[in-house]
């Protein structure tokens, strides 16, 4: 494992597979929370915080606990119940000793549970075998790529509110075809290779 | 409320896709065959559906606090359940869906059926809305996956090893489809006109409607 490996990892998560438009993982809440920029940045923190610490416990778990006893196939029950615990676990630790993190990121940890970019990251970790640094990098590069996808799509959903477009286009779809043209953007970064 | 009103609920009126809005990764991502998007379907059918009248019979047991953890367990059993088979009988669907079976865990129409439906309602109209809603997702794939693999390849019912190994009926000659429609890009913009297009046509009618030309 070399830094250009680690380096590879991360710009392919951050932009040629970026998590929401090249693997349409996380959608849910992308478009949930993405109609103000500051709660738009504060899911991508939240979102960026659980997927390193999810990939930093679970890689431990699987190696040690369920591969030696090959309850390999119990890994989606598994990492569902580490990622439900840890969320909460995070909310609560946040709540007692830093009340001011905690504040910012409010409403937003406990939607992670059912983030599928959380659970995503996790087990695309195991069935690429990556090594505890990789899935480590590979989580918090894929939330970075999230916050990005996230606020650049807030930014223009915020100009969006005050333009008119066709009556039944309003709403969610002019949202999906706004993604859309995003997504064709990220397109470009689909050549990328690092040597 | 009858069978009937929660059929057209399903399918229609209370759609999962198009108007919760639930449930989108998936429909956006594996919607490139119809053989992905009618496996993809089938299989949240089943799951929604077992999870729904697992839960509606444990919901006098299950305290209220810790609710939703229990209901992530039950789903995420059947979902273990539903990807050993694939893998087991269908292993060429389970290798084209992929990471998609697994993430029905954190499907959001299986956890909000079962927290605004199951939990507060009998088995067999737990079980018949888990039918009705499962088959109202199905329906929205396969017409995602026709749309786009028309445009986006240029052939119809793709991926079923029976037809033409597995390349689908070919419409149109190979040179002309555009491939952005079964790119990323191609998912967002039709799931967009589809949802435009319901909204048009379910908005309550007014006298002078105006004929908009949902353009493709």
């Amino acid at each position: 494992m070399s830094f250009t490996s680690l380096l590879a990892i991360a710009l392919g998560a951050v932009l040629a597979n970026n998590f929401v438009f090249a693997q349409f993982l996380g959608i849910c809440p992308f478009m949930g929370v993405s109609r103000r920029v500051e709660t738009a940045s504060g899911m991508g923190m939240a979102v960026i915080f659980v997927m390193g610490v999810a990939s930093a416990v679970c890689w431990p778990i699987n190696h040690f606990i369920l591969e030696p006893n090959n309850l390999g196939f119990m890994q989606t029950v598994a990492y569902i119940l580490i990622i439900a615990g840890l969320v909460q676990f995070i909310e609560m630790f946040l709540q007692k000793s830093m009340p001011s993190l905690y504040e910012a990121l409010g409403i937003y940890l406990p939607l992670i549970t059912t983030n599928c970019a959380v659970l995503g990251v996790v087990l695309q970790n195991t069935t690429s075998s990556y090594n505890f640094i990789e899935s480590v990098v590979y989580g918090v590069t894929g939330g970075i790529g999230f916050l990005l996808a996230i606020v650049l799509f807030a930014s223009v959903r915020e100009r969006q509110e005050f333009s008119e477009c066709p009556k039944a286009f309003e709403g969610f779809p002019i949202a999906l075809v706004t993604a859309g043209l995003i997504a064709l953007a990220f397109m470009g970064f689909s050549g990328l290779k690092i040597w | 409320m009858g069978i009937k009103k929660q059929f057209t609920d399903g399918l229609i009126h209370q759609n999962p896709v198009t108007v919760q809005l639930l449930g989108m990764c998936s429909v956006l991502a594996i919607t490139t065959t119809l053989f992905n998007g009618i496996g993809m379907g089938l299989s949240v059918l089943i799951i929604l559906t077992l999870a729904n009248i697992v839960i509606s019979l444990i919901r006098k047991v299950v305290p209220g606090k810790i609710r939703i953890a229990c209901y992530i367990v039950v789903i995420a059993g059947f979902v273990t359940i539903v990807d050993l088979a694939l893998k087991a009988y269908l292993p060429a669907l389970s290798k084209s869906l992929g990471l998609f079976i697994p993430l029905i865990v954190v499907n959001c129409i299986i956890l909000g059926r079962a927290e605004s439906f199951a939990s507060k309602n009998g088995v067999v109209r737990s079980a018949l809305d888990g039918i009705f809603q499962g088959l109202g997702y199905t329906i929205i794939l396969v017409v995602m996956c026709i749309i786009r693999e028309f445009l986006g390849n240029g052939t119809i019912a793709g991926g079923f090893s029976f037809i033409n190994d597995g390349d689908g009926i070919r419409i149109l000659p190979e040179s002309w489809p555009a491939l952005g429609m079964i790119l990323p890009v191609g998912g967002f913009l039709t799931l967009a006109v589809i949802i435009a297009a319901m909204q048009h046509f379910l908005r309550p009618k007014k006298k002078a409607a105006e004929k908009e030309e949902v353009a493709e």
